[in-house]
């Protein structure tokens, strides 16, 4: 049954996909004939409720995954910078974007946004490139659609590395802005 | 932010008179021809229980610690005098020394106060050129000592000395991974008899002295933002200045003490004003959308000298105070910041990086007018220079070992000593003016 179904479903497909190439039209959609094993065998209306089905469960499938990335993206509070640089790090675009929409979701949600420099150079410019570097992804939420009042940022230069000691290494995980 | 309420509440802040670790002095490096000078053991006359300074000790150490002077080993000394009466130069003379110190200390019979008597002597010319009584109480020897110092500096050398004049720096003593406690302390030039004047979880920034000696300022997050802080000396009284949202940072006093340079974000990025401390009228020197920070004043009051990043990189550069375009004034370095002029106005300390290859951080000095510099430290995590009054010496912040130490340079660069701490990261020195 299985390997009956298997087959006939890849030549279903097939077909379908030779039929859209000769017409040249997308009005048709392949997924009718890919259940073909279903309950009410009497045409259009078992055909269109199993479409309906299968793409539900398409729109299922992409919303969890969506949400994933979202709740992985959400669960992202640390951004790390280059060198002496007070803008983030275009990598980060996407994930900061979903922070944006979630807080333009969520209007009674409020976050601070702690700014950290490497403790090379001094400290009191270390301590105003925190606060460009928290400015930088503040000003992104909010064109990602946060209010300004949900934001609050604050700079500690390099008063509170995330990792001690002189290394490259240390550097790279000090120099960040940190989502609370 | 969910646990800034908590953070608040745990957060707490005191004043307090409490003896912190001392620092203890290590010279590194001295000049290459000191001034040979011989400081004998002063003779005690009396009831001197609990006199425990050594008055003589005191002024060798800080005659040493500038680097012009070698003080001759006790141990090597022909004769012990402790008056002009008993001074025979030629004990001196075969020992090749220069100058030299005796004296007495007495304390009379059921009195708390004790008398001093010095005498200091040229020895090739065989001549006094000071001698005096300093009266003070049994407790005060050690700033006696102080004052003899200075007395001999100026004699020798014609400039006044420092050596009466204190510091104050931040600690940082790292308990746990969440818990760090940042000291403020202040001390005696040479890191002795240091006390917490303020205790905090929540960082400590850029102490500064007002010009008479009687105030300070400083950055406390203890509210868990930084907050610029003026506190009174004596009497500890303290009080928040600022609560601008963003940044309030950098407060640094003009030399005429009427006005609080500082650095606010209220209008988007860092920028540097002013605030004229009896009117609290606040002025903005510059705007601009990069950082401008670490502001520092001319001589006369009227410019601030700033750290601008404007082109990429830190540079350092000026301003008026009513604004205008401001005026750079280093070009040929990849990172310079945090300039200071010495007393003669002409010299700007800075932190300096050469090169964006080079990766080291050093205390340099830049003549605005001949446009020469000086590199005087070969340390590479150098910062936060602070200038003695009389212009003599530069203390700065490093790393020693992993460990964050305050040193000492002379402003050729040839004397150097350090001050390292008992436990925990010391930083951000800033020496106090003359305190008379």
């Amino acid at each position: 049954m299985g390997t009956y179904n298997s087959n006939f479903l890849k030549s279903a497909i097939l077909a379908f996909a030779i039929m859209g190439l000769a017409a040249c039209s997308s009005t048709a959609e392949p997924e009718p004939v890919a259940e073909p094993v279903a309950e009410d065998t009497s045409g259009i209306d078992a055909t269109t409720a199993a479409a309906r089905r299968m793409e539900e469960e398409r729109l299922e499938r992409e919303r969890q995954a969506r949400e994933r990335i979202e709740q992985a993206a959400l669960n992202t509070t640390v951004f790390y910078f280059d060198f002496d640089v007070a803008e983030f790090q275009p990598a980060d675009r996407e994930t900061l974007a979903i922070h944006g929409r979630n807080l333009a979701a969520n209007p009674n949600r409020r976050i601070r946004l702690e700014g950290h420099a490497d403790e090379r150079g001094t400290r009191e410019y270390n301590l105003a490139l925190g606060e460009r570097r928290a400015n930088s992804i503040r000003d992104f939420l909010i064109v990602n659609g946060a209010a300004r009042s949900q934001i609050e940022t604050v700079s500690y230069g390099e008063e509170r590395p995330a990792q001690q000691g002189q290394t490259e290494a240390a550097y790279r995980m000090n120099r960040r802005v940190e989502i609370k | 932010m969910k646990n800034s309420l908590l953070t608040t509440l745990l957060s707490f802040v005191f004043c307090t008179g409490v003896f912190a670790a001392e620092l203890n002095i290590e010279i590194t490096s001295g000049v290459d021809n000191p001034i040979p000078i011989a400081i004998v053991p002063f003779a005690m006359e009396g009831d001197l229980t609990g006199a425990s300074e050594d008055v003589a000790q005191i002024v060798s150490n800080d005659l040493e610690q500038v680097g012009e002077f070698r003080a001759l080993s006790r141990a090597n000394m022909l004769s012990l005098p402790s008056e002009a009466s008993a001074v025979h130069f030629r004990d001196w003379r075969i020992l090749a020394q220069q100058y030299l110190l005796v004296g007495k200390v007495t304390r009379s019979a059921g009195s708390q106060l004790v008398q001093v008597q010095y005498e200091f002597f040229d020895i090739n010319r065989e001549q006094m050129l000071v001698g005096e009584v300093l009266t003070g109480n049994i407790t005060q020897l050690r700033d006696i000592g102080h004052e003899i110092s200075n007395v001999i500096y100026q004699q020798v050398t014609g400039r006044r000395g420092a050596f009466t004049t204190q510091i104050l720096y931040v600690s940082a003593e790292n308990v746990s991974e969440e818990l760090t406690w940042f000291r403020l302390e202040l001390a005696d030039y040479d890191g002795r008899r240091s006390q917490v004047l303020v205790e905090s979880q929540e960082p400590i920034m850029s102490p500064a002295w007002s010009p008479d000696g009687q105030q300070i300022a400083y950055v406390s997050f203890e509210s868990t933002l930084p907050r610029i802080y003026i506190q009174t000396l004596a009497t500890g009284e303290r009080r928040q200045i600022t609560n601008f949202s963003g940044l309030n940072s950098s407060p640094v006093w003009s030399p005429d003490g009427q006005k609080l340079a500082m650095v606010l974000s209220k209008d988007g990025s860092p920028d540097i004003y002013v605030m004229d401390l009896r009117t609290n009228e606040l002025r903005q020197i510059t705007n601009h959308p990069r950082a401008e920070t670490e502001p520092s004043w001319t001589l006369d009051s009227q410019t601030v000298i700033f750290t601008s990043d404007r082109t990429g990189q830190p540079q350092i550069y000026q301003s008026g105070l009513d604004g205008g375009f401001p005026e750079r004034l280093t070009f040929d370095c990849f990172y310079c910041a945090k300039g200071r002029l010495l007393p003669d106005g002409v010299n700007l300390v800075h932190v300096r990086r050469e090169t964006r290859q080079d990766n080291s951080y050093r205390i340099a000095i830049l003549n605005v007018e001949t446009a020469r510099i000086i590199t005087l430290t070969d340390t590479s995590l150098d910062e936060s220079p602070s200038v003695a009054p009389n212009g003599s010496m530069i203390m700065f912040a490093t790393k020693h070992n992993g460990r964050g130490v305050l040193e000492a340079v002379s402003i050729d660069g040839r004397v150097k000593f350090r001050l390292p701490s008992a436990q925990g990261d010391v930083r951000e020195p800033s020496w106090s003016p003359y305190l008379n």
